[in-house]
């Protein structure tokens, strides 16, 4: 295994650990807000968990986007041709 | 070795044109779609059955979602992002079939599907206020912004897809590899998460090709034709 499939596997995994990060925080928060907002006002509970529902998605798509550039480097590099 | 969820396998030749799985599963889908749409609107009656009330709810929460994202009539827009949310939707859940894969999870699927998105903000947008309309929607809030608004038209399509494509391959990666460490029934939950992601992404997919769309046509017009055209009974 020459050093620059080391390098490749090593920086998807970077990729993907680092790239959940974010998402992650973002999604607690979301969430977190949603349970506030909910709480308050307990009526508009099914429009609040809808939105929440297509922000969450949203905000994972930053994580998707990480795990795709992972997979590139695992199965689609141009420079281990 | 995991095969590659970025390359497909042809499964076989027709002519000189490769013929992959995705496609095959695309033309069932469609298929099914156009039999169904057939039968359903073939004995159209003023009093519905059970079977066309039904089919006129899914009708109407379209309508009601094109009318809430793009403040307009839906009419013109109902036949586009309707055929493009069931589409998608239907491409997403056809894993509940055994054996199917969804060929949404296939790169050529989504991005064929972003590209008709981009083809149809520029038709839409034409349409509403003519070749000179649309590109001066480019500099909508001020001429500083043309290379910008350029740019931003093409990246938004891509990342369309590539949001589309990664969420559902993810999901049917994710399967095959707890399929290949774990037993048979242990991917149970995560294929029922599966169906989730795959109902939102569609629901997604569509709100976004709304938002582009209506993004390319109200610029045009002045807001007070709008608020008239609404308050009408």
């Amino acid at each position: 295994m020459n050093w620059l499939a080391f390098v490749s596997i090593i920086s998807a995994a970077i990729a993907v650990s680092f790239g959940a990060i974010g998402p992650a925080l973002a999604e607690g928060r979301a969430v977190a807000a949603a349970m506030d907002a909910i709480a308050r006002q307990p009526e508009s509970a099914s429009t609040i968990s809808r939105t929440l529902f297509v922000g969450l998605a949203m905000i994972e798509t930053m994580a998707i986007y990480c795990l795709v550039i992972a997979l590139l480097l695992l199965f689609a590099n141009p420079l281990l041709k | 070795m995991i095969a590659s969820p970025l390359t497909s396998a042809p499964l076989f030749h027709l002519g000189p044109a490769p013929i992959t799985e995705a496609v095959v599963v695309t033309w069932a889908i469609m298929a099914a779609l156009v039999a169904g749409g057939f039968l359903v609107s073939r004995r159209l009656s003023l009093v519905p059955s059970t079977t066309q009330a039904a089919f006129e709810l899914i009708v109407d929460t379209v309508d009601g979602q094109i009318r809430d994202t793009m403040q307009v009539e839906p009419g013109p827009y109902r036949a586009f992002i309707g055929t493009l949310f069931v589409f998608i939707f239907v491409a997403n859940w056809s894993t509940l079939v055994p054996g199917v894969q969804p060929p949404t999870a296939h790169l050529e699927t989504d991005a064929a599907l972003a590209f008709l998105v981009f083809l149809a903000v520029i038709w839409f947008g034409i349409r509403a206020g003519g070749i000179r309309g649309y590109l001066a929607t480019f500099a909508s809030p001020s001429p500083i912004m043309i290379p910008l608004n350029f740019i931003e038209s093409v990246t938004r399509t891509f990342s369309l897809f590539v949001r589309l494509f990664g969420n559902v391959m993810s999901g049917v990666f994710m399967i095959g590899i707890v399929l290949s460490l774990a037993g048979l029934l242990v991917p149970i939950p995560l294929m029922a998460l599966d169906l989730l992601t795959g109902a939102v992404q569609a629901y997604i997919f569509a709100i976004l090709a709304m938002v582009f769309i209506a993004g390319a046509v109200s610029d045009q017009k002045p807001a007070p034709d709008i608020s008239s055209k609404r308050t009408l009974p």
